[in-house]
Order: C-alpha cells, then structure tokens, then sequence
C-alpha cells in the first residue's frame, strides 16, 4: 500500500493524517474524560453520554443562532459563552437524572445501562420532536475559518487547532480538579473505598451526584467542541458511544491518564489507516486490534493499583 | 413435587398453555399478514430464551445477540440467494449465477465462503455452528481471561458493531445495507406464498417449543444449579473445583446457537435478512424482550417478546413518534420498578390468588403454580 508513493510524500501524508487523527483525538479525549469520571470514578455505565454531548451541540447552535441575530458585534467570541451554557445544561440534566435514575441502580451496574440506554431513547426522541429531525450546523465566527499552510503541502485548519487547543485546556482543568480540588480528593477517596470515605465524614452521596453532574458538563463542552467540526442531529450521539467506551476501557477504566493515552492511539491508529484503506476497513482493523488487545490485557492498558 | 419427565408439573401446564397459544389461538385468531408478523416476533423469543439462561441466570449479559441472530440469518439468507440467483433466472447479469449485488459490485466469480452455501445440509450446519463456534471463540478467551460484567457487556457490543460495519462494508460479498434480498424457494417450494407462511409459522411455533423445553432441561440440570451458583458467588464455585470458564462459555454458545435458529427463521418467514437486525441497537432490544418477560423466567421471555413487539407494531402504526419514548419509558421502568418482569408480577400477584383458588377447587393440586408462567 505504500508502493505508489515517493518517501516526501508518504512524509506529508502521515503529518496530514496525524492532523486529522489529532482532530478525532479531541473529540474522542473529549467524550472520554467525562465518560471515563463517571465510569472509571463511579462504575456507572452511562450509554446516554452521547445525548449529553448532543444536548451541549444544540445549546451551542441555538446560542450563535442568538449571537448572529441579536448581538452580531459580540458574535466572534459567542463560542466560549455556549461553552459555558453548554455545561450547565448538561451538568444540570446530568444532576436530575442521576438523582432521579442513577442514584438507585449504584449496586446494580448492569442495569445502569439499561436504563441510561433507555434515557438516551427518550433523549433522542425528545431531540427530534423539539429540534426536528434535521442535522444543524452552526456558523463558524470568521476567525476561525480557514486553514495555516505549514509547508507548501502541508497545511492545517485553524477550527481543528481552536478544538485542540481547547482540549488541552479542558483535560488540564480537569487533571487540577480531579488532583488539586477538595472534590477531587473526595472522588477519588470513595473510588478507593466507599465506606471509610462515608465514615470520615464525606458526604458519599453529594459527591456522586456532583460527580455525575460535572461528568455530564464535560459531555455538554465536548458537544459544544464537536459543532466546530461536524453538525448535529438528534442521533449524532449513538455513533460516538460505543467508540468512547471502547477508549475508556482501553486505557483501564480507572485511569484519566490511560482514557488520555488510549483515545491518542485509537484515533491515529484509525486515521492513518483511513488514508490508504476505505473508511470502514479502517474501522473495523482498529476496534478489532483494540478488542484484540483487551483479550489479552482485560485491564486496560494503565492501571490504578488498588487494594480491595 | 410430581414431575412430567423432567419438567415439573407446573412447569408442565405453563408449556402447555404456551402451546396452545401459539399453535391454536393465534392462527385461529389472526389473518396470515397478522400470523406472519407474530411468526417474526416468536423468531425473537428464541434470542430471548437464550438471553435468560445466559444473563438471568448465568449472570453474563451479552450486548451482542443481534450477531449470532444475523450469522444464522444470513447463513439461511445466503443458501436461499444462491437458489434464486440460477443461471437461468440472472442471464441479463454480465456474470450469470451469482447473486444480483455481486454483479452489482463488479465480481465476477462467487467468493469461496458462499460455495458451501449451495447445499442446504451443509447450510443448516452452518446457520448453527457458525455462530456456536464464534461465540465460542469470544466465550474462550473473555471468559478465561476472567473478562465478566460490565466489560463483557461493552466488547460484546463492540464485537457486534464491528460486525455490522464489516457487513455494511463489505457491499459485494454481503450485500452491503440492504443486506440479503429477493428471496424466493427453498429446494423449489415458494416460500413466499400464504401457504408457504402457515408452514413455516408452524415449524417455527415447534421449534419454538422445542427451544423452551431445552431451557428447562438445561435449568434444571445440575448444570443449570452451577450456572445460578456462579452468578451469585463466582468465586465459591471456582474454589470448590469447578471451572467457571467452561460453564459460562457453555451457556454463552447455547445462547448463540438459540438465537441463530431463530435467525435462520426470521429470514425464511420475512423473506430477507439485513445489517439493521445485527448491530447493537437490535442487540439491546432483544435484552429489553427478556428484561420485560423476566430475566428469569424462560416463559416470561417469550411473552416479553411477543408483547414488546406487538406494542412496538401498534404504536408505531398510530404513533410513530412516541414509540421511542415509550421503549426508552419501559427500559427504565423495567429497571427501576420491576426487575423481574412479568414474570415477577405475576409470582408476586396473580400467583398467590391463584393457588389459593386451586386450593379450594383441587385440594391435590395446592402449591403447584407455574412460577414463570406469564402474567396476562
């Protein structure tokens, strides 16, 4: 497959796919991060992350359609605005449902994916009916248009670098939180054990829900990211799941570092291959190799030792 | 208790009623578009049965069944494709005698793994054993690895996605999207006449049967008593020398084999077989099926299916947009509310009364109520 190509070539092509793998990294570290809080942290199976990411897709389209119509002057930065709405959105949808529907099912983590699947049915009919089938795009501010030639063959896109730099930042202020804050140091104290984090005094209850919640916000961020690259439709959640948790358990559940290193190896790994095989091939080699190695590795590829 | 075989009595009388269900009053009561729809759901209650010998009482929830449905479905497709693809019927193709898409996609010979599919003894071998041997593939090495729970859940679910983006991918050699198609004979008998729809509501009502009182065997054996000790207590049962591997691979390849039957005659009564029944959505909908029923309960499995199907068909006739709320409604009420399903209802309500009325009718008879039994 290499044969057709001059080494210069096959040169750019890596550093092009590797820009396009960065891109699907993002998006993947993205979805992950809060996947991974509320799975690795919690051990609750949230199949309706997707419609969390899609619920902060939407307030980001809804919030530029708002900038361009009534604020146009402001409507260069409207982006960090539906950020921040993004988040509480999510957050807060997060928080209802974890005390509506979780917070019963935490013995019982079988079924927190069945109801959570159920949830994101409802989630994306609700979507449907109150937002139309449609898929939306938003406008991106003109800032944010176009793209930086490196070399005369390379060159990259300057939404591709705004979502990667954003995700830098992000993961970064997750990574204090969760190792800096009070609330992470209480997360991760009822990870470790439950019952003596309950018996010196931390609320088990109120940091679940607060985990949950900020698991959720971080969904809402990652779907207000994924408008600067693709658009949004009711069911643009569903193709992004099983992928993420893939990622998730790939880097060993318990680990932001692992859930980090994993979505960079799924996603080059995938990208670079798309160049030179079909889409699909490309797809079905790389979950294969990823389900191939989990086989051998059950425990993801980084491991937080605890003693049970 | 007084015993039928290996059933027990009550267990007995629940078959029975069951059978005479669906091999008397549906065909009684419904015309042969409603039959053939009924015959289509029954073909999913053979994923379900699977479903609680493997998940509500092996404890391994599988997110993958829709596979092993879709390999037996296709497998039965692609015996039933090469009979309608004769040279005589393709000889407007540039390529007589293989099947339409391929020539669609520019191949030109048959590919070598549909040639066995020519002989309808070695497909039906294959509708069951392909997918017992990929389940058994999957089952060996999870299953020794100590891979279980959640985590078989999510590469289950993996697995099934790959394989429908294989499917989906590869146009020429499966189909592609739109899957197996224009389905006519088996063996020259066309199966797509009323008549043809009878029998085969038939053959697969008995196989149906069949299919449940090999659960109950399997249950009831000292084989079904591991499976239930392993679920509430892995680490007991190894430790007292069994090897939980092999038990768990065991019910996960008989959940695979159930569920390709039913496959196999999903394609023969619907008349073709696609990627859409492969996926994960089709997987966790036919857990859904056995989690309404009763994760527990063989029976209960059954009716969940034809009931979640039938509510499916209704409402997505009248109301097409609220089909969805109400299977995301039932998924969480399922959960929240009822974690035994009907079946539990039932123990739970109709049961006691029940015996209680036998009691006073049949004094002999007291005590024994179908516990899995439905709740209609």
């Amino acid at each position: 497959m290499f044969a057709d190509y001059s080494l210069s070539e096959l040169g750019s092509i890596f550093v092009m796919q590797g820009f396009a793998g960065l891109i699907l990294f993002s998006v993947f570290v993205l979805m992950a991060l809060g996947l991974a809080i509320i799975f690795g942290q919690m051990g609750v199976i949230n199949m309706a992350h997707g419609e969390f990411m899609i619920l902060g897709a939407y307030v980001t389209y809804f919030t530029s359609q708002f900038f361009q119509n009534v604020l146009p002057s402001l409507f260069p930065i409207y982006f960090f605005v539906a950020m921040g709405l993004a988040f509480l959105a999510s957050g807060g949808l997060g928080i209802a449902v974890e005390w509506a529907l979780i917070r019963h099912l935490y013995r019982r983590p079988l079924d927190t994916l069945l109801a959570t699947w159920g949830l994101s049915l409802i989630l994306q009919q609700v979507y449907r009916s109150v937002f139309g089938p449609r898929e939306v795009g938003v406008e991106l501010p003109s800032w944010m248009m176009g793209s930086l030639p490196l070399t005369d063959v390379i060159e990259v896109q300057i939404n591709g670098l705004f979502v990667m730099s954003l995700t830098f930042v992000i993961t970064l202020v997750v990574g204090l939180m969760m190792f800096r804050s009070r609330w992470g140091q209480q997360v991760r104290a009822v990870v470790q054990n439950r019952v003596m984090a309950g018996a010196v005094g931390i609320n088990t209850h109120k940091v679940d829900r607060l985990t949950f919640g900020i698991g959720c916000g971080i969904a809402g961020v990652a779907g207000s990211a994924f408008t600067m690259i693709g658009s949004t439709g009711p069911t643009a959640g569903q193709l992004y799941i099983v992928d993420t948790f893939l990622v998730v358990v790939f880097g060993g559940a318990q680990s932001l570092v692992g859930t980090i290193f994993s979505a960079f190896t799924i996603s080059q790994a995938q990208s670079t291959m798309e160049f030179f095989l079909s889409g699909s091939t490309a797809k079905v080699l790389t979950l294969l190799a990823v389900v191939g190695i989990l086989m051998l590795r059950p425990q993801g590829l980084l491991v937080l030792k605890i003693r049970r | 208790m007084e015993r039928i075989g290996f059933l027990k009595t009550s267990e007995a009388v629940g078959i029975a009623i069951l059978a005479a269900l669906i091999l008397i009053v549906l065909p009684l009561g419904l015309d042969i578009f409603r039959l053939n729809l009924a015959g289509k759901y029954l073909t999913y209650a053979f994923v379900a049965i699977g479903l609680v010998l493997c998940w509500g009482h092996g404890g391994i929830l599988s997110l993958g069944q829709g596979m092993f449905f879709g390999l037996g479905g296709y497998a039965m497709a692609m015996f039933l494709k090469l009979e309608a693809s004769s040279p005589e019927a393709t000889k407007i193709q540039s390529t007589p005698g293989i099947p339409d898409f391929m020539d669609w996609n520019q191949l030109t010979e048959l590919p070598w793994f549909w040639q066995p599919f020519h002989s309808l003894t070695l497909s039906l071998v294959a509708v069951v054993l392909v997918p017992t041997a990929f389940a058994f593939l999957i089952g060996t090495a999870m299953f020794k690895r100590r891979v279980g729970g959640v985590y078989f859940a999510i590469i289950t679910q993996a697995i099934a996605a790959i394989l429908t983006i294989l499917i989906v991918g590869q146009q020429g050699y499966t189909g592609g999207i739109n899957g197996i198609t224009d389905l006519r004979t088996l063996k020259g008998w066309d199966i797509r006449t009323d008549e043809a729809k009878y029998v085969l509501y038939f053959v697969n009502a008995g196989l149906l049967l069949a299919a449940v009182a090999a659960a109950y065997f399997v249950r009831q054996s000292k084989l079904g008593r591991i499976l239930v000790a392993m679920r509430d207590k892995e680490d007991r049962v190894r430790f007292s020398g069994y090897n939980v591997a092999n038990f768990k691979t065991f019910v996960f390849c008989l959940a695979a084999a159930l569920s390709a039957i039913g496959g196999a005659m999903f394609t023969l009564q619907v008349g073709f077989m696609s990627p859409s029944f492969v996926g994960i959505v089709p997987s966790i909908e036919m857990v859904i099926y056995t989690a309404v029923g009763g994760r527990l309960s063989i029976l209960g499995a059954v009716y969940g299916t034809l009931l979640v199907n039938w509510a499916k068909t209704s409402f997505s006739e009248s109301f097409p947009e609220l089909w969805l709320l109400g299977l995301g409604g039932l998924f969480i009420a399922v959960v929240l509310a009822f974690p035994n399903g009907l079946a539990g209802i039932y123990a739970d309500t109709i049961a006691p009364r029940l015996s209680r009325l036998l009691r006073r009718a049949r004094p002999a008879l007291g005590g024994t109520v179908p516990a899995g039994a439905p709740a209609e």
